[in-house]
């Protein structure tokens, strides 16, 4: 079944974590805007920061790399397995398998406890489940790990601060060690402060997962904590007619 | 899990879904109540008349032979001869006979001649008998036994005294020989509440005088010198027959239906009730349909109450699509969410009727003699409940298609 896609047939452990190639992607029914990436790739372990104004295609990007969207040409590659060979609902599956995602902001389900949150991925991806061994266990000590406080975890979402749901995010895109994690501007709704917190956290808990790392910044001083950084404009570029 | 959470999404938003709730409640209980009050009303039509086999007058229609002599409505086409009621009367299958003579009115309401046989044998809603709230049975020649609402409307009490018309809507009255009301009889809920009850003899010794519906000019023959005359009548309206078995019900039929020397008829109530009631039978289809259209208006409501909520919970969409959720996923929570809406509705609607049950019940068989019983739950309701449910999911299917479009194209794109 789904097993295959971690036990490694597909994949050699070498071969980069994240492959883009000759992508080309066009919005349904919005003739005017389309995407090509001739090349773009991230390796085990490592943390690339991708740097883009918005409105560069960085969200098509990752609807890309997500396996949402599947591109007109082209091939997205996630741990070796071509996303549009999939069917929709194990595309899905996959996703939930295999990245761990966070978003610029209200990253949760505002009505779900953070263990709710936290545990959601896993409830549609078997194998990232049993790899997270017990999975309230594993909830809880990525929450002491985050520095979030233990009686937290049965909190509604929406009664935690913005910084608080960040780091819920987080744990909730480690847990059962997916292999890729996508953030998207994950410090745009924090304080310079929290940011360095934030970021600090992000790098401790992907090391430790030994997952890789793909951010999307507009913010170019984050840069030199980044084993490589990529401006989006080198790397893909956008066709828009009037 | 996700049942867990489309349960916490619905609580989290608790005031539109709980104005859908109400909206689905209230109208559950509305279609429900309605089809109470429906078979309620028609099971107090039916029993209007109980424990009598046969009716018997002259020969007309069965429906309007039911409608003058148990109703009270319309007038008898012709009369029964004295010499035919006994003849009947007389027969061994006969386990009892009532005559009841019609004709005079008190104010808006009919006078009806009978014997006390009538308070023994008169029975309805499953053979609960005529009770006598105030005063007692008349037992005098100008004795009177008024029904509830006789009594109600008029405001008499016992011993008032009565002056009878002659004819219907008449303004020629019967002031020679006035009446006393010697009882009251309790609520029925049946025609005998609008009834002024005299002996078959008063409706004779009132008529003394007259002739051809007029007074005769000039005589007035003393209550004293009326009180010793004759007073059999000439004939009856028509008459209630009780059968000695039940076995004997269909020959005794046709044995009046054949009379020789008279054109009778003779019905079974429970047979001519039930082709009267499917006369008046369709305006209550009407209200039913009525109250169906509104069910159906309280799930329309919670479908535009879903669409507008798809909007604002985009970014909720595309959360579960990132964990991994399939659009089909994403259909599937906000048709279970409307299930579950339309589901709680349909049973805090059945609560709502059971409420109002425990209220109106005896409110409305005091005011129109309209019994509703409370049982449990009837395999219609469950049914009832059931289809809610169904056509809460179908309904929703069309906001949730639009959903499962919207997570299709947004993709990770998180629009607010």
């Amino acid at each position: 079944m789904h097993q295959h896609w971690t036990c490694g047939a597909f994949s050699n452990l070498d071969d980069p974590v994240l492959q883009v190639a000759d992508v080309r992607f066009r919005w349904p029914g919005r003739t005017s805007f389309s995407l090509s990436v001739p090349k773009f790739e991230v390796q085990k372990a490592e943390s690339v920061l991708l740097l883009g104004e918005s409105g560069s295609g960085k969200s098509t990007l990752l609807s890309l790399i997500c396996g949402t969207v599947i591109p007109d040409n082209g091939v997205v590659r996630v741990a070796g397995t071509d996303l549009a060979a999939l069917p929709g609902g194990q595309r899905d599956r996959f996703r939930a398998e295999q990245i761990g995602v966070i978003f610029q902001q209200f990253n949760l389900l505002p009505f779900g406890t953070v263990q709710d949150n936290i545990l959601l991925p896993l409830r549609f991806a078997r194998a990232r489940q049993q790899r997270a061994g017990e999975p309230k266990r594993a909830a809880m000590e990525l929450c002491a790990a985050l520095g979030l406080p233990k009686d937290l975890i049965h909190a509604k979402a929406n009664t935690l601060s913005v910084g608080q749901q960040q780091r819920v995010a987080v744990a909730r895109a480690m847990i059962g060690q997916p292999p890729l994690i996508v953030a998207d501007e994950p410090t745009s709704a924090l304080d310079a402060d929290s940011q360095a917190a934030f970021l600090d956290l992000l790098f401790q808990q992907s090391a430790a997962h030994h997952a890789s790392l793909l951010m999307v910044s507009h913010d170019p001083r984050l840069a030199d904590r980044f084993d490589r950084v990529v401006h989006l404009a080198d790397i893909a570029q956008i066709d828009r007619v009037a | 899990m996700l049942i867990r959470l489309a349960i916490a999404s619905l609580f989290a938003r608790a005031l539109t879904v709980g104005m859908t709730i109400v909206a689905i409640a209230l109208s559950v209980a509305l279609f429900l109540g309605v089809e109470k009050i429906r078979t309620g009303a028609k099971a107090s039509f039916a029993d209007t008349i109980s424990g009598t086999d046969l009716i018997v007058g002259a020969r007309s229609g069965s429906v309007q032979l039911l409608l003058y002599s148990v109703f009270r409505i319309g007038n008898a086409t012709n009369n029964v001869t004295w010499e035919s009621y006994l003849d009947i009367a007389a027969r061994d299958d006969v386990d009892w006979i009532v005559p009841i003579s019609l004709g005079d009115s008190h104010r808006q309401f009919r006078v009806m001649g009978t014997t006390n046989a009538f308070f023994e044998h008169y029975k309805y809603r499953q053979g609960r008998g005529l009770e006598v709230a105030e005063g007692v049975i008349m037992d005098d020649l100008f004795d009177t036994v008024i029904g509830a609402d006789v009594a109600a409307t008029l405001g008499y009490r016992v011993s008032d005294p009565i002056v009878v018309s002659h004819g219907l809507a008449s303004f020629v009255e019967h002031s020679d020989q006035p009446f006393q009301v010697s009882g009251i009889l309790a609520k029925t809920g049946t025609p005998v509440d609008r009834t002024v009850i005299v002996s078959l003899e008063a409706i004779e010794a009132i008529h003394v005088d007259w002739q051809s519906g007029a007074q005769i000019p000039g005589q007035a023959t003393p209550s004293d010198e009326i009180r010793q005359m004759n007073l059999t009548p000439q004939a009856v309206t028509a008459a209630l027959i009780g059968v000695e078995s039940p076995l004997q019900t269909f020959a005794l039929q046709r044995a009046i239906n054949t009379y020789p020397q008279e054109p009778l008829l003779a019905i079974l109530p429970g047979v001519a009730l039930q082709e009267l009631w499917g006369i008046v039978g369709i305006a209550e289809t009407a209200l039913l349909a009525v109250s169906a259209m509104v069910v159906v208006t309280a799930l329309i409501g919670m479908m535009a109450t879903i669409f507008s909520s798809l909007n604002e919970r985009r970014r909720e969409m595309a959360i579960f699509r990132a964990m991994g959720a399939s659009p089909t996923i994403v259909l599937g929570l906000l048709v279970l969410e409307a299930s579950l809406t339309a589901a709680i509705g349909a049973l805090l609607g059945i609560g709502l009727l059971y409420l109002g049950l425990v209220v109106a019940q005896p409110v409305l068989d005091a005011a129109y003699g309209l019994w509703l019983p409370i049982d449990a739950p009837t395999l219609y309701e469950v049914w009832v409940v059931l289809g809610v449910i169904a056509a809460g999911a179908i309904v929703s299917g069309v906001p949730a298609i639009r959903a499962y479009r919207l997570s299709l194209a947004d993709g990770m794109i998180i629009r607010s």
